[in-house]
C-alpha cells in the first residue's frame, strides 16, 4: 500500500505531465503557480538536450526543438540525474519521427552529437610517446586507442551536414552518403569529427587487437592500396594512440 | 573535517575558467554541482582538479532526491561518494526537495508537504546519505511556489528537526527564503526570525525573476540575474545576527562576465567584513 507521500508524488508527477493538480493544492492561482514547475521541467529538459545536440537545435530551430524535446522526453525520460548522459535514444527517436522523414541525415547528425558528448566525458589516457611510435617495430608494436575514440557507420552524409553547421562554416549541398565518422577528443579538449574511409575504419577496429602491421593489413584487405600514414598521423597528433604491452 | 571559509565564493562555470586564472584574488571558494562532474574524465575534471588545488571546494548535489518516497538511488549515491573521495570537498550540500519519480529523473527541485511522515522519511534519507558519503551534509531550504493543505509543520521547524535528528548542517538560501515567503504572502523577516541560524554553515545568494499574479508578484528562483536588494537586506540581517558565514553567489543562467560575478561577491564581502568587525569587538 503506497504511503500518503508516494500517492502525493505520483499525483504531482501526473500533473507535471498535464494531469489535474495534486491533492492539497487549491486556490484561484494554483494552476498558474503549478505551471512554474511544469515550465521548469520542460525548459530544463529542452535546455539539457539542446546543449547535447546543438546542430539539431540549429537545424530545426528553437521552437521546433523545444517541441521535439517535450515529445521525446515524454517517452524517454532521464533515468539519472546526470543530464549529460540523457539522450542516447534521441537519434533513434528522430529516425522514427515521421515529420522529419524528408531529412534522412538528421538521425546521423544526432548520432554524431551524442558520440561527441560521450567522447568529451570519456576517461583520460596518456598518449604514446612519439619517439616510441617512430622507433618501434610495427610487427611487434601493439597500440591502444584513447577511450574517447568512436567510429560511427552512418546511413547518410552526416559528417558533411554536421561540418557545414559549425560556426563559420558555409552551407552547401549535402553530398551522397553513406559516410563513416571518426570522433575523438584531442589534447586541447576539442572533439573534432572527420569522415574516414572504410579501410581507415577497418584499421582502427584492428589496432587494439594486434600489431600495427596486422592493423595495416586489415585496412589493405578492404582497400589494397591503402596508405596507413595519414590516419596514423591524425591519431597521433590527436593523442588517440596509447601504449600497450607488447603482444603476448 | 574541514570547513568552507567564511568568505564569498561563487558557483564555478567553465566559461569563466580563463578569467579566474588571470584574476589575482578571485574569490574565497568555488562550488560546483556534483552531477556535472560524474563523467569519467576530460575537461570538466581537468578544470576542477586545477581549481581544487588552489581553492576550498563545495560540492552541491541537485539529484539525490532526498524527499522522494521511493528510496535513494544507490547507484547515483555511489557515484557521488566516488566524487567526494576524489576531490575531498570542504562541504557537501543537497536540497530539501524531490526530483525523481521511480527510476525517472524530473530535472527540477520539487516541493513536499511538511508532515510527520515526510519528516521521518527525510531524516532517514539524510542519515543514509551521510552514512554513504561518510560525512555530515548541509540541507538547503527550497524556493516554493505552492503550499499544501496537508502540511502541518512550519518549514523552519521542519529543517531544524532534520538537523537535530541527523546532525546535518543547514544551508540557508536567502533568495529561496525571500522567493517562498513573498510567493506565500508572508513576511520573510518572520521566517528568518524563526530559523535556527546557529545551524547554518553556508549561505546561498542568487537572483530571481518576477511574474504577476492577481494577488501580487510570483517570484521565480531562476539564478539568472543579480541578487535583489531585499535579499541583500535579509542577508545582512542574518550575518549581523550570526556573524560571518561562507556565502555563495549563484548565477546559473544568462551568465554574466566574470567581473560582474566578482562584483556580487565583493558586495557580500563588504557585509561579511562589517559583521566580522562587529563580532570581533
Amino acid at each position: 500500500m503506497p504511503s500518503d507521500h508516494a500517492r502525493f508524488t505520483a499525483a504531482f508527477d501526473a500533473a507535471l505531465r498535464g494531469g489535474p493538480l495534486p491533492p492539497g493544492v487549491t486556490g484561484p492561482e494554483a494552476e498558474r503557480r503549478f505551471a512554474v514547475y511544469r515550465n521548469n521541467v520542460a525548459v530544463g529538459l529542452s535546455a539539457a538536450l539542446a546543449q547535447r545536440f546543438p546542430v539539431i537545435h540549429r537545424l530545426v530551430g528553437a521552437d521546433y526543438f523545444a517541441a521535439l524535446a517535450a515529445s521525446f522526453g515524454a517517452i524517454d525520460r532521464p533515468r539519472s540525474p546526470v543530464m549529460a548522459e540523457w539522450g542516447a535514444g534521441f537519434a533513434a527517436y528522430l529516425a522514427g519521427f515521421p515529420p522529419l522523414a524528408g531529412w534522412p541525415w538528421m538521425a546521423d547528425v544526432a548520432r554524431i552529437e551524442h558520440a561527441r558528448g560521450v567522447a568529451f566525458h570519456a576517461a583520460d589516457a596518456a598518449p604514446i610517446r612519439p619517439e616510441r611510435l617512430a622507433t618501434a617495430d610495427p610487427a611487434t608494436l601493439w597500440l591502444g586507442l584513447h577511450p574517447s575514440v568512436i567510429v560511427l557507420s552512418l546511413h547518410h552524409a552526416g559528417v558533411a551536414v554536421w561540418a557545414m553547421n559549425q560556426p563559420g562554416a558555409t552551407p552547401g549541398p549535402v553530398p551522397a552518403g553513406p559516410q563513416i565518422a571518426l570522433i575523438l577528443r584531442d589534447p586541447s579538449w576539442s572533439v573534432p569529427v572527420t569522415a574516414i574511409s572504410p579501410a581507415d575504419a577497418a584499421m582502427i577496429a584492428a589496432l587494439p587487437n594486434g600489431s600495427l602491421t596486422a592493423a595495416a593489413q586489415a585496412a589493405q584487405a578492404v582497400q589494397p592500396d591503402h596508405d596507413p600514414q595519414p590516419l596514423l598521423l591524425h591519431l597521433m597528433r590527436s593523442g588517440s594512440l596509447t601504449d600497450t604491452e607488447t603482444a603476448p | 573535517m574541514s570547513h568552507l571559509p567564511a568568505t564569498p565564493g561563487v558557483g564555478f562555470k567553465p566559461q569563466h575558467f580563463a578569467a579566474i586564472l588571470q584574476d589575482a584574488r578571485p574569490v574565497g571558494f568555488f562550488e560546483v554541482h556534483a552531477e556535472n562532474y560524474l563523467g569519467a574524465g576530460g575537461l570538466p575534471h581537468a578544470q576542477l582538479t586545477a581549481l581544487r588545488a588552489d581553492f576550498p571546494l563545495s560540492l552541491h548535489g541537485v539529484g539525490l532526491s532526498i524527499g522522494s518516497p521511493h528510496g535513494l538511488d544507490r547507484d547515483h549515491l555511489t557515484r557521488v561518494r566516488a566524487l567526494c573521495d576524489r576531490y575531498q570537498p570542504d562541504s557537501f550540500s543537497e536540497h530539501l526537495a524531490w526530483s525523481s519519480h521511480g527510476a525517472e529523473y524530473l530535472n527540477d527541485l520539487l516541493p513536499l508537504p511538511y508532515t510527520p511522515q515526510t519528516l521521518a522519511l527525510v531524516i532517514d534519507h539524510v542519515d543514509q546519505v551521510q552514512t554513504a558519503l561518510a560525512r555530515p551534509i548541509l540541507l538547503e531550504n527550497p524556493a516554493t511556489y505552492l503550499l499544501f493543505q496537508q502540511s502541518e509543520i512550519p518549514e523552519t521547524q521542519f529543517l531544524q528537526a532534520i538537523a537535530h535528528a541527523t546532525g546535518c548542517g543547514l544551508l540557508l538560501d536567502v533568495n529561496n527564503l525571500y522567493v517562498s515567503e513573498v510567493n506565500h504572502r508572508r513576511d520573510p523577516w518572520a521566517w528568518l526570525d524563526a530559523f535556527p541560524l546557529d545551524l547554518v554553515q553556508e549561505i546561498h545568494l542568487g537572483g530571481h525573476a518576477t511574474e504577476d499574479l492577481p494577488s501580487g508578484p510570483l517570484l521565480i528562483d531562476d539564478h539568472g540575474s543579480a541578487v535583489a536588494d531585499p535579499v541583500w537586506a535579509l542577508y545582512a540581517g542574518a550575518i549581523a545576527r550570526q556573524g560571518p558565514l561562507p556565502t555563495l553567489v549563484e548565477w546559473d543562467n544568462d551568465l554574466p562576465d566574470w567581473p560582474v560575478l566578482t562584483a556580487e561577491a565583493a558586495r557580500a564581502d563588504a557585509i561579511l567584513r562589517h559583521a566580522g568587525l562587529a563580532h570581533a569587538v
